[in-house]
Formats: C-alpha cells, sequence, structure tokens
C-alpha cells in the first residue's frame, strides 16, 4: 500500500488542507476556464495562466447514478461493490459552473441553492489498499462536520 | 435556387437484430426507399451516408451497385441524420445532382454508450472518476427545468407513456408494449429524476430518403414532400450542454436546438404556430418536455398543461413523436434521425394509417440533439 494518489495532476492542489481546483484565466479576455487549458473558447487565445478556483459555491442542479458506469472509461475496482452517487454541477460565484461527483448520495438531501464545499475524497481502491482520490463537493453542513 | 423534395422513404424496423449486419439493414432500408420512389439505382447521382459503429458507411455501394457515385460518409453524432438530408438536399439545390439519397444505419451494442473521453477532447480522469456518462446532463438539464419552471414528476411518465403507446401502433418500432404511467414510475431511478422507463436505448436500424429535383417530382409521385429547411448548430459558450466539466459563470447562451430551430422557421419561411407534427429528440421523457419549447413548439412551463390536455397526443392540437420517438424504436444513432423523416413524411402523405393525425397536416418539424452539443432541425411541408 502506497500513499493516496490523485486521479490525475494538474488538477487540484495536493496535498493540501484546503485542496482547490486548478482552473486558467486567459490573459487577452479573462475567461476562466476548468479543466485548465492554454487555449480560450471565447477569444481564441493561446496564453493562459493557471489560477485557483474557489472551494465554496452552490448546487445548480444534480443528478444520480444509480448503476455502475461502462468500464472503460469508468476505472474503479467495485465491480461487486458499487454504491450509487451524486453528481451535479456547482456555481462557484464569479468564476466558473463546474460539475463534480457530490459526496451525498441521497437526492432527498439534496437541493439546487445549497451551499456546497470542496473536498477530496477517494473514489477508488486498489487491491493494495492503495487509494486514488478524486475531487468532490460536500454540503456545506457535512464539510463543516467532517473539518 | 432549385427547391429538393423527398419522393421516396425507406425504413427497416428497429430492434435488435442478430446475426444481421448494419450494412444489410441500411441495404434493405435503401432499396424499400428506391421502390417507393420508383428510381432504380443507378439513377442515384450522389449519396450520404451516417453511421457511429460502421467506419465505411460508404461502402454500402457494393450493395446497392457499382455506379461510381459520390457517396460521402457523415458523422454528426446523434444528428448524423439531419446532416445526410441537409446534404443531399443541397445538392439538389445547387443544381449539381437531379437525384440523390440519404442513408442513416447503426447496430450498437446493449447497455449504455461506453466511449473514452477523448473522443470528445475531455481528459481521462473524467471518465475514470464516472463523469462521462452522458445520461447524467439528461438528468440535470430536466432536474433544473422542473425546478425552473414546475415541471412535475407526472409529466415525465406521461411522454413516456405517450411514446410507448404510439410505438405500440407502429409495427417497425421497438418497444411496441404500452405501459401505464404507474408502471413506469415504478420502474428504477437511473438519473434523478429520471427512470428507466423513461429513457431511450441504443438499438439497431437503417432509414434511407430518396431525393428529386422538385420541377422533376411528377416523374416519380403524385405527394412529392418539400425540404423547406435543414439546418445544423453546434454549441456556443454559455450553454449547458452534454460532456462538459464546466461552462462559464455570466455568459449565458441557449441550446444549439434553439439557433438550429430558429434558423429553420426563418429560412422556411414558416413559423411555429404553423407545424402540424413534431418530431423531437426523446432520449428521455425530460428532453421531449424541454425540446417542446426549445424549437419554439409553446413556451417554458406550459408542457405542464399542454401534456395533460393530450395536446401532443396523435389526436391532439400538436402531435410529438407519432411514431414512438426515441423512447418506443430505440436509437441507432446513424438512422434515427431519417426515422423521424419517415414518419413526417407518411403524415404529410396522409399514409400513416392508425396513426394518421387529424386533419390534412401541411408541415412537418424533426429536430435531433446530441453530443458534444450539436442540433438539427428539418421542416418538412406539403
Amino acid at each position: 500500500m502506497t500513499a493516496p494518489k490523485p486521479v490525475a495532476e494538474d488538477l487540484f492542489t495536493w496535498p493540501s488542507d484546503e485542496p482547490r481546483l486548478i482552473g486558467s484565466e486567459c490573459a487577452d479576455c479573462s475567461l476562466i476556464s476548468f479543466p485548465a487549458t492554454d487555449h480560450c473558447v471565447r477569444c481564441g487565445g493561446s496564453d493562459a495562466r493557471r489560477r485557483l478556483l474557489s472551494n465554496r459555491g452552490t448546487l445548480w442542479t444534480f443528478t444520480t447514478q444509480g448503476f455502475r458506469p461502462p468500464s472503460p472509461p469508468y476505472d474503479a475496482t467495485d465491480l461487486d461493490s458499487f454504491e450509487p452517487y451524486s453528481v451535479g454541477y456547482i456555481d462557484l460565484p464569479g468564476e466558473v459552473v463546474v460539475e463534480a461527483r457530490l459526496t451525498e448520495p441521497d437526492p432527498a438531501k439534496l437541493a439546487i441553492g445549497r451551499p456546497m464545499r470542496m473536498v477530496v475524497t477517494p473514489y477508488t481502491v486498489a487491491e493494495d489498499g492503495t487509494e486514488t482520490l478524486t475531487f468532490a463537493f460536500a454540503p456545506e453542513d457535512d464539510a463543516a462536520e467532517e473539518a | 435556387m432549385m427547391e429538393a423534395v423527398i419522393i421516396g422513404v425507406g425504413l427497416h424496423p428497429f430492434g435488435r437484430f442478430p446475426g444481421k449486419s448494419a450494412m444489410d439493414m441500411g441495404t434493405e432500408a435503401t432499396r424499400l426507399a428506391l421502390a417507393d420512389a420508383g428510381v432504380t439505382w443507378p439513377q442515384v447521382q450522389a449519396g450520404y451516408v451516417g453511421s457511429l459503429e460502421v467506419a465505411n458507411p460508404d461502402a454500402i455501394i457494393g450493395r446497392l451497385g457499382l455506379t461510381g457515385i459520390p457517396l460521402r460518409g457523415v458523422f454528426n453524432g446523434c444528428a448524423t441524420s439531419g446532416t445526410a438530408l441537409s446534404m443531399a438536399a443541397r445538392a439538389i439545390e445547387t443544381g449539381e445532382h437531379d437525384i440523390t439519397v440519404a442513408i442513416g444505419l447503426d447496430k450498437h451494442p446493449r447497455g449504455a454508450f461506453a466511449a473514452d473521453p477523448s473522443v470528445a477532447g475531455i481528459p481521462n480522469w473524467y471518465g475514470q472518476t464516472g463523469l462521462f456518462i452522458t445520461t447524467h446532463f439528461f438528468g440535470m438539464k430536466i432536474n433544473r427545468y422542473m425546478h425552473d419552471h414546475g415541471i412535475t414528476e407526472a409529466t415525465l411518465a406521461k411522454v413516456a407513456a405517450k411514446n410507448f403507446r404510439n410505438a405500440s401502433l407502429n409495427d417497425k418500432a421497438w418497444r411496441r408494449t404500452p405501459l401505464s404511467e404507474q408502471e413506469i414510475l415504478a420502474s428504477p431511478v437511473l438519473n434523478h429524476p429520471l427512470r428507466q422507463f423513461m429513457y431511450c436505448g441504443p438499438d439497431e436500424g437503417a432509414a434511407a430518403i430518396v431525393l428529386c429535383r422538385a420541377d422533376q417530382a411528377h416523374k416519380y409521385t403524385s405527394t412529392p414532400i418539400r425540404v423547406r429547411a435543414g439546418v445544423l448548430r453546434s454549441r456556443r459558450l454559455g450553454a449547458f450542454e452534454v460532456q462538459s466539466p464546466a461552462f462559464p459563470v455570466g455568459e449565458h447562451a441557449p441550446s444549439p436546438t434553439v439557433d438550429a430551430s430558429r434558423a429553420a422557421y426563418e429560412a422556411a419561411g414558416i413559423g411555429p404556430e404553423d407545424v402540424d407534427v413534431a418530431q423531437l429528440q426523446d432520449t428521455d421523457s425530460g428532453s421531449e418536455i424541454i425540446h417542446m419549447a426549445e424549437n419554439g413548439l409553446c413556451k417554458d412551463g406550459e408542457q405542464e398543461r399542454l401534456i395533460a390536455e393530450g395536446a401532443t397526443e396523435i389526436g391532439g392540437r400538436l402531435p410529438v413523436n407519432t411514431d414512438g420517438g426515441l423512447l418506443g424504436n430505440g436509437e441507432p444513432i446513424g438512422a434515427s434521425g431519417l426515422r423521424q423523416i419517415h414518419e413526417l413524411v407518411h403524415q404529410l402523405r396522409g399514409s400513416a394509417g392508425a396513426r394518421q393525425v387529424a386533419g390534412t397536416p401541411r408541415v412537418g418539424y424533426a429536430h435531433l440533439y446530441g453530443a458534444p452539443g450539436v442540433s438539427a432541425v428539418t421542416i418538412l411541408s406539403t
């Protein structure tokens, strides 16, 4: 077993006590993008700088994933232990509306407009016990409790 | 400019056909369309063929006859057929050809479409972590829409029940067993608020359309159907679209459906109030509801009342998906839009049998939407 590892480089700051998503801001027109890119879809510019995104926002919409997604591309090792999860779009004020897994799987406990906070969480565990981490958003109350 | 008209339509049944290739189905559909038009293959001067699963759908020429004509493969995801038909019409409108075909064929494996995010230019982590699933988008879009416009779960069930009921009248449909609203609401939730029986499934099938110059149509048919508009639009910055890891704050654009729809009405000189029968992309029952408004056929939120009143039923004032739509027919991606056209042509000819809408429909409207945020609209008239 090795230390938990992020699913991708340059996606969120890690390790960190307060992890943040890594976006980018166009040097020409200031459009904020996620994931980070050098290419701007608004002005066509190719000069951008990295920018950390806010770790707090509001839930813009959400849904649930009731069945295990097709593999590939889904690569979690939960063939026999799949647990339904939720996904949503979180409005990070003044920045970008970002899609993410949500920590709360029950749609009855989610609501459009609810304050959310970013967390880093394992979405799969390898046979040797190594966790792979991704970013997710938690309802603000739950995130506060975990903290 | 010369006008293009449809003189023949052919449809291979949609469903599951073990041991039968997409190419075989496409060949049958094309032969049906040629027979319907009273045209032989050597008279066809050009064509456009769409498929997801068949890498070289233009190879169908080997089944139809090696006449040497330009037969071009086209692909635009779920909007593929819109492109095939538009280009087949355009080839006539420009004066390049007198008789053309549009063909769609596909044969998908069972289950949700699985693909690598790289096909959409998205990083691998998006797929690895379980975000690269198109059905999420449909759940999230209708969830937000219901919140904003007061659409209820009962209405989601009504739409699905209608489309399965319509499919039961269609011997070429896949899901021909009517389902009650209660049965639909009892099926498992796949992506909240959408349930299993509110989604279409990938399947197999083929369709073909034969077109000719309007001034020669009398040689083939007494009921030519005019192609009044064929428009394709892709997503603009700020639209909420499928397969989007993020979208900008403060940049708002409508769906490409809205853009394609407006451009098509303008090109046709026809307004939404003139539409007598519509075929709308019903990947799920929520999509049909949203697409009614995005295509200008009602205002946001009016669907709740319209559907309760039966307005979108075959006997209603705005029949939608009379042949069962994607819910009843499934979706062979390359053929789905030509299946819509096949139905509209029969409705406008008055030959739709048990599914025939009331009165004398003059204008038919077809709409497609799919990844990665692309929409095609076709407007037909008598």
